[in-house]
């Protein structure tokens, strides 16, 4: 019995979502009064031992020629033997897009059932219960997993980091799984860019700013603030923005401790992507826009105004020349 | 090349989410019902312009649903699928609908499936992963645009802050999002044609759920906006600092 992180890097580093998924795996393995352990598919650059202090006592590493491409059907094989080999009972992924990708087919694989988008710890006071979002965000579901294994993947941002002391032992997992299907012929990332489900504090804007040429000044205040920027739906598709910013029902759902909507009316649409973000700032000119009922702060007024004071009281507060 | 193509209804996306019978059901009452919007505008609109490229590609729709799903299903073959298969079973459990969905698959013997990147109630995103896994073929999921030449696909998908080209042979799973393809409205042709196109029902296979609803809540009200002058922008970013924390 066991509990089982996946570690989930990207170009050799591990990503912030993944802390959160250790430190929630973690927690969970003390609530049954087990270990939590960890595991990492290919070659990674950072000190993978430190991530102990994360609360996993031993991360399994697997580097093998089969995993030089991100095949989830092949990582899932891999998964599903180390999970079998150490006795694995809970499993925990980030939902991110790995996730997305192999959770499921481990499920599958395993038997084992899945809760996607989980936002707490399991109840285990009668049985296993997990609580996840359902409805774009509109409501919770509270999921009964009946199966001896049970795979979790958890909502980026829906769970505090929590660093304490401990180093891991690092371990060689041999696998003999062989290449899979897929091959990646080209990527392309934005550089510098903050991902978008893994920022803390989001820029958004909308219809409100007029055109893409009005962007900068968006651009600026996510600077200042170590922000992703989005968009609502309308904006992407005038090609304002980039598809991969709209957040929304049909977008990306986010759930940052920071929301600023600058122009966006508020559509139930659009607010079933971002109502779990901590603390919603809304900037509109119309005060009866139906997003201030959704807020938490607000100002009525004109955003070509509004934001570059934004950008200017944030530089005065962190020191920023 | 013959498409499956999955398709599951939704509650209109402005309806107002309320539960009953002790917040363990979804309360439908007055609720218009869709098609999930990522299986409407993204994978059966692409599957119908494949089959536009090639005019010997059959399209399947399948849906895991009771009888109350069928005008869902007519609305989607009114958009373009030559035939539609309903398993009758009303489940909410991924495991459940992915293993009738693949039994479906085999019994069709299916080129590709296309799924779409979740449903906007239950947001799983998992149907897809599942059944590939259970017909022991590759998934790429996610994707945005997918090309199709001989016998290989060419799929960008998603990644982290960015996107990259994938390439694998056919028979494939693919979940598809924004970017695939743009929304189609039915025409009239459609719709009448839709009339007589076959809708088959079959019964589910047997299978043991995973997981089970144990019941719903809804999120605490928020406390209402607290408005700061536009004069007073320093304000608002003091509070941000101070008081909410969030900088
Ligand atoms: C099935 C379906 C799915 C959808 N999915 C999504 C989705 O995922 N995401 C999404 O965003 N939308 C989605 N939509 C669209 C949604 O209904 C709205 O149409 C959309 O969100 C509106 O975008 P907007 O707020 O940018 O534009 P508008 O509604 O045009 O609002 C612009 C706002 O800017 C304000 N404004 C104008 N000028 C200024 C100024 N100078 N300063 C300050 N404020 C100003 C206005 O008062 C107004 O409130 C969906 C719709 C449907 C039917
Ligand atoms: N009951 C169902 N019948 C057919 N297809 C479904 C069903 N539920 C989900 N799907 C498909 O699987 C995708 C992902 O669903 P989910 O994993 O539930 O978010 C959807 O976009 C549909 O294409």
């Amino acid at each position: 019995m066991s509990v089982l992180i996946f570690i989930d890097t990207t170009d050799g580093h591990v990503k912030k979502a993944t802390l959160e998924a250790l430190s929630y795996g973690s927690k969970i393995a003390a609530q049954m009064g087990t270990v939590a352990e960890g595991v990492v598919l290919g070659n990674v650059q950072d000190d993978l031992a430190s991530l102990g202090k994360y609360g996993v006592t031993k991360i399994h590493q697997v580097t093998a020629d089969a995993l030089s491409q991100p095949d989830a059907q092949v990582y899932c094989k891999v998964l599903a033997e180390v999970a079998t080999a150490i006795g694995a009972t809970v499993i925990v992924f980030s939902n991110n897009l790995n996730g997305k990708a192999i959770a499921p087919r481990l499920s599958a694989r395993l038997k084992a059932g899945l809760v996607s988008g989980a936002v707490a710890l399991p109840d285990t006071s009668n049985g296993f219960v997990v609580k996840k979002n359902v409805f774009s965000g509109k409501a919770f579901a509270n999921i009964s997993v009946t199966t001896a294994v049970k795979i979790i993947s958890l909502n980026p941002n829906a769970y505090q980091v929590i660093a304490g002391e401990g180093t891991a032992t690092v371990a060689a997992f041999a696998t003999s799984v062989s290449a899979g299907a897929i091959k990646v012929t080209s990527s392309s990332k934005a550089s510098g860019d903050v991902p978008l489900t893994e920022a803390e504090v989001v820029v958004s804007a909308g219809r409100g700013m007029k055109g893409p040429e009005n962007w900068g000044m968006v651009e600026d205040l996510a600077k200042v603030l170590h922000a992703a920027t989005a968009c609502s739906r309308p904006v992407a598709d005038a090609h304002w923005r980039p598809h991969h910013e709209h957040v929304g029902q049909t977008g990306i759902a986010i759930a940052p401790n920071l929301y600023i909507a600058i122009g966006i009316s508020g559509a139930i649409q659009h607010l079933a992507g971002v109502n779990r973000s901590k603390v919603i700032v809304v900037i509109n000119k119309d005060p009866e826009a139906p997003f201030f009922k959704a807020a938490d702060y607000g100002i009525v007024g004109d955003a070509f105004d509004i934001v570059p004071k934004f950008t200017a009281a944030v530089k005065k507060i962190k020191g920023i020349a | 090349m013959k498409i499956l193509v999955c398709i599951s209804k939704t509650p209109d996306t402005t309806a107002k989410i309320a539960f009953t019978d002790n917040n363990t059901k979804f309360d439908a009452n007055g609720v218009q019902w869709i098609i999930n919007p990522y299986d409407e505008w993204y994978s059966l609109v692409r599957a119908i312009e494949l089959k536009e490229t090639d005019p010997s590609t059959v399209i399947h729709l399948v849906t895991v649903a009771a009888a109350d799903a069928d005008p869902i299903i007519r609305k989607a073959l009114a958009l373009g699928g030559d035939e539609a298969i309903r398993v009758n079973a009303d489940s909410h459990d991924s495991f459940y609908i992915a293993s009738q969905i693949a039994e479906v698959a085999k019994q069709g013997g299916y080129d590709l499936v296309f799924t779409g990147k979740e449903t906007i109630d239950y947001n799983g995103s998992s149907i897809g992963g599942m059944v590939a896994e259970l017909l022991d073929l590759p998934y790429i999921s996610l994707a945005t645009k997918f090309e199709i030449s001989a016998n290989k696909a060419t799929v960008t998908r998603e990644i982290e802050g960015g996107e990259e080209v994938a390439e694998a042979n056919l028979p494939l799973v693919v979940s598809c999002q924004k970017g695939m393809a743009e929304q189609r409205i039915p025409n009239m042709k459609g719709i009448m044609g839709a009339r007589t196109k076959p809708l088959k029902v079959q019964e589910p296979v047997a299978v043991d759920p995973l997981t089970a609803v144990a019941g719903f809540e809804l999120p605490p009200a928020k406390a209402g906006v607290k408005l700061v002058d536009a004069e007073n922008v320093d304000e608002l970013v003091r509070l941000l600092h101070e008081e909410a924390k969030a900088i």
